[in-house]
């Protein structure tokens, strides 16, 4: 079956049964008391109904014989056909005891137990047809259950409880709360010198943080919640349409913040439903193809660096680039000669234009081309990115990027005109400063528009005190601060006065009467106890005319996208050793640095470096490839990547670093080399991969970094003039 | 609108009172949450020309809307710092920047009477009605409408 499995299911119906009976007892001690009380008398029988059903359901029939019985017999009293006896309550609470027992045997063994309850059903039985009911043979209050009956072992329904969801929220808030006020004494801390206060603050900070992360792992649930109504709504797709799909699905228990999961359960119901209903082909179509007949379907969720990623995969007929330009065309949605010029990349975007149906006809299953664009706001809404690529003929995968949580987020702090703003760090690729006279002369125009020219590419430039209405700064810049952003498919750079560093900031929405400002996204209370404005970078983009709504992108320049199989990456090339051109994932990649020679150390005879107050372990990344060091190592300062996060982090001091690229990677060849994974073709020339894993090994095995986290406070005081943040 | 309590002859209703100029208002004590002196304030750029900025709020946020905008009254003189009158709304709390902040006075209902037609509309439905006090004239300020989205601005 697949995503929440058997076992799961079985354990949330052994949690809730126990609740249930626990309130059973009560309620049925509270009916003999009370014995026409309706309510009641509908409650216990809801009660006993429901673990009925779901005992069917799973196929216990002894719990289910038992329970069915015991129904009817309410089913006569709530009906008011017979009056609830003394006899019949003792016979009623024996009955929740066997259920008890059969449920103590189900956890422990997932078995039922050897227990008939003969006797038991016999009376209930005759209790049920008869008019009153016959005493126990032992005329006695039923003994409770025997304790040693089962071994006894913390049951599931005692290692969780039940906690209601607002005070959940309310927790969350608080926390939130605690992080500001964690932030505002860690930058008092800092203008103080007092140990003692410094030692307090630290632990506070540890504190804070670790409560943080627990208790938003209290509001995580697994992606299989939403996952499993996908397997009956694929087969019931498949079954309407004849065709054969099977789904697979492949992390369900990653976990995500309950108010995303309400928020992408929609749109990723309807992506599934338009993979089977349009994507997917018949089954004599896939063969005369010759792919399978059966189709197959697959999501996959997995986290990467404090997100949550979801891929959506189908084997289906794929998106013809060209039908969907002529779609959009047709539609108006575009013109022709913008259509011409389109990549097949940027063609896909077009499917979540408003208005947008690929189907050639419209279907009952996939809505009326309502879909894709609203898939997209849904998404974009709670922070996410979808993205789509296919393959006609081969097929489609939807990637769906979305944040873990949306309370407490890490943002960039900027300075403008002024005033102080946050931009949220999921939209950062990277900052970029340009110093002194020649440093402002590399921003150039094109027809009166600011551009950067960032490794070959023109960044359009906007200046965000002039697109919020600031006054500049009055001190004469000798140096321009680009931060460069991701708004939807688009890059650009956005100039500010300062950068500051960067911080988790909590946010908090705006007022009504700020609502329609789509500059912003929120506000946050920073740790001067004054407020910041959280940047919408998208409105930002668009107030400043760097993303124009329509699609005639500024990105001419974009490397010819291949025709090669394999998936778009960001990597980032360097050179080392006798290696000319390197590469790794730039997901891998946490900072660039530079640190100049006299800033390494030796720590237990391995090079080291102090950084953000912690140890950073160097490798020499040319020695460990080619066997030995290189003669004209003496260059300063030095060039490290910095992997890695938290107390695993490792520097590798490589000789240069030559690019970043974004593209798709050419089907790997193998080399026997040790710490290269093999060769690629990047941007039209061969490239190695290096095996990062070993390295990192190299690095930790005794691991100097273990030494001591002196602080953890994220000062930037590098002005490194390039730091690839990681997203 | 409220109603009126004309038939209850010594009825009374409690008013928060503030001053913009010459001007006397109030805010019916149960909606006001709290009156602050003059904070410190980020200024929102874009936003209406009434919002005058956000405040910190012992961790919530606080739109502070000056009353002065509102009513299309001259600037505040400069060096004279506006007082915060602290309200409820559907939407959170929210700031009126006043001149001064005036005591909380009982007004009889049988002195009440809806606003006069004579108030130029934009600022007419900013207010409830008027008090006939023996000292002078208490406006009743409409905060819902005070913090709306600026439509006649």
């Amino acid at each position: 079956m697949g995503g929440m499995d058997d076992q799961d299911i079985i354990r949330e119906f052994l949690i809730e049964s126990s609740e249930n009976l626990a309130r059973l007892d009560e309620e049925i001690v509270l009916l003999e008391r009370k014995p026409k009380d309706a309510e009641l008398l509908a409650s216990v029988f809801r009660t006993f109904h429901t673990i009925k059903g779901t005992c069917g359901f799973l196929g216990y029939s002894k719990l289910e014989a038992i329970t069915h019985i015991a129904e009817n017999i309410l089913s006569q009293l709530r009906n008011g056909e017979r009056d609830l006896t003394p006899p019949l309550v003792s016979l009623l609470l024996e009955t929740i005891d066997a259920i008890k027992q059969v449920l103590r045997s189900l956890e422990a063994t997932g078995e039922e137990g050897e227990e008939e309850y003969a006797e038991l059903r016999e009376r209930l039985r005759v209790a049920c047809e008869g008019e009153s009911a016959p005493a126990a043979q032992t005329p006695q209050a039923p003994a409770p259950v025997e304790e040693t009956a089962v071994a006894r072992t913390p049951s599931a329904a005692d290692s969780t409880i039940r906690v209601d969801v607002g005070l959940l929220d309310k927790l969350m808030n608080l926390v939130g709360e605690l992080v500001l006020a964690r932030n505002q004494i860690l930058q008092f801390n800092a203008r103080h010198e007092d140990a003692a206060l410094n030692a307090n603050s630290q632990r506070l900070n540890l504190i804070t943080t670790e409560l943080q992360e627990s208790v938003m792992k209290t509001r995580m649930q697994p992606i299989g919640v939403v996952w499993n109504k996908l397997p009956r709504l694929v087969r019931d797709v498949a079954a309407s349409c004849q065709k054969r799909i099977t789904l697979e699905m492949d992390g369900a228990d990653t976990g995500i913040d309950r108010t995303i999961l309400e928020a992408i359960k929609d749109p990723l119901t309807h992506m599934v439903r338009n993979c089977c209903d349009h994507g997917i082909e018949m089954p004599s179509e896939r063969e005369r193809l010759g792919k399978p007949a059966v189709g197959r379907l697959s999501l996959r969720a997995y986290h990467e660096g404090g997100h949550v990623n979801i891929e959506i995969v189908d084997d289906g007929a794929g998106i013809d680039p060209e039908r969907i330009k002529a779609k959009a065309v047709q539609k108006g949605l575009i013109r022709q000669e913008q259509a011409e010029r389109l990549s097949d990349r940027e063609a896909m975007q077009l499917v979540f234009l408003p208005g947008f149906s690929t189907a050639e006809r419209v279907t009952s299953i996939s809505g009326r081309g309502v879909g894709m664009d609203v898939v997209k706001t849904n998404i974009e809404k709670i922070g996410g990115v979808v993205d789509l690529a296919s393959t006609p003929g081969q097929g489609t995968t939807v990637k769906i990027k979305i944040p873990l949580t949306l309370a407490i987020i890490p943002g960039l702090v900027v300075h403008s005109g002024g005033e102080r703003f946050v931009i949220p760090q999921v939209s950062l690729l990277e900052l970029v400063r340009l110093e002194g006279e020649s440093g402002l002369r590399q921003i150039e125009r094109v027809q009166g528009s600011p551009v950067y020219r960032r490794r070959g590419m023109l960044l359009p430039i906007a200046y965000l005190n002039e697109i919020l209405g600031l006054k500049p700064e009055d001190s004469a810049a000798d140096a321009v601060n680009i931060v460069v952003l991701q708004a939807e498919d688009r890059q650009f750079g956005l100039v500010v006065d300062g950068i500051s560093d960067t911080q988790e900031i909590v946010v908090k929405p705006l007022g009504k009467l700020l609502k329609g400002l789509d500059c912003y996204s929120g506000a946050t209370i920073m740790g001067d106890g004054r407020v910041a404005l959280i940047l919408d970078v998208l409105g930002v983009a668009q107030r400043s005319g760097v993303c124009t709504e329509s699609r005639e992108s500024s990105r001419g320049v974009q490397a010819q996208a291949s025709k090669q199989e394999g998936l778009r990456q960001s990597l980032l090339l360097f050179r080392c050793g006798s290696f000319e051109r390197l590469a790794v994932p730039l997901s891998q990649v946490a900072r660039l640095e530079e640190f100049p020679a006299a800033r390494i150390e030796q720590a237990a005879g391995r090079p080291v470096v102090q950084y953000r107050g912690r140890i950073l372990p160097l490798v020499d990344l040319g020695r460990q490839l080619d066997g030995r060091s290189q003669p004209d190592r003496a260059q300063d300062p030095l060039q490290v990547i910095v992997f890695g996060e938290g107390n695993k982090t490792v520097g590798v001091m490589v000789d240069r670093i030559l690019d970043i690229l974004e593209e798709e990677v050419s089907e790997m060849r193998k080399t026997r080399r040790p710490g290269i994974l093999g060769s690629v073709v990047v941007g039209s020339r061969v490239t190695d991969l290096l095996n990062l894993e070993p390295v990192m090994r190299s690095a930790s095995e005794d691991d100097p970094a273990s030494l001591g986290a002196l602080g953890a406070a994220l000062q930037s005081e590098e002005e490194t003039a390039l730091a690839g943040e990681r997203i | 609108m409220r109603e009126k309590g004309s038939e209850m002859g010594n009825a009374s209703r409690q008013y928060a009172t503030f001053y913009l100029g010459e001007l006397f208002f109030g805010v019916e004590v149960c909606q006001v949450q709290e009156v602050l002196r003059h904070q410190e304030m980020t200024c929102v750029p874009l936003a209406p020309d009434v919002v005058e900025g956000l405040i910190n709020l012992r961790g919530q946020i606080v739109t502070a809307v000056d009353m002065r905008q509102k009513f299309g009254l001259n600037r505040r003189p400069a060096g004279k710092a506006p007082m915060n009158m602290v309200v409820r709304t559907d939407d959170g709390a929210a700031s009126l920047l006043v001149d001064e902040i005036g005591d909380v006075i009982e007004a009889p209902e049988d002195s009440f009477e809806l606003p006069p037609d004579n108030i130029p509309p934009g600022r007419r439905e900013l207010i409830d009605g008027v008090y006939k006090l023996q000292h002078g004239l208490l406006m009743v300020l409409n905060t819902e409408r005070a913090l709306a989205v600026a439509r006649t601005d």
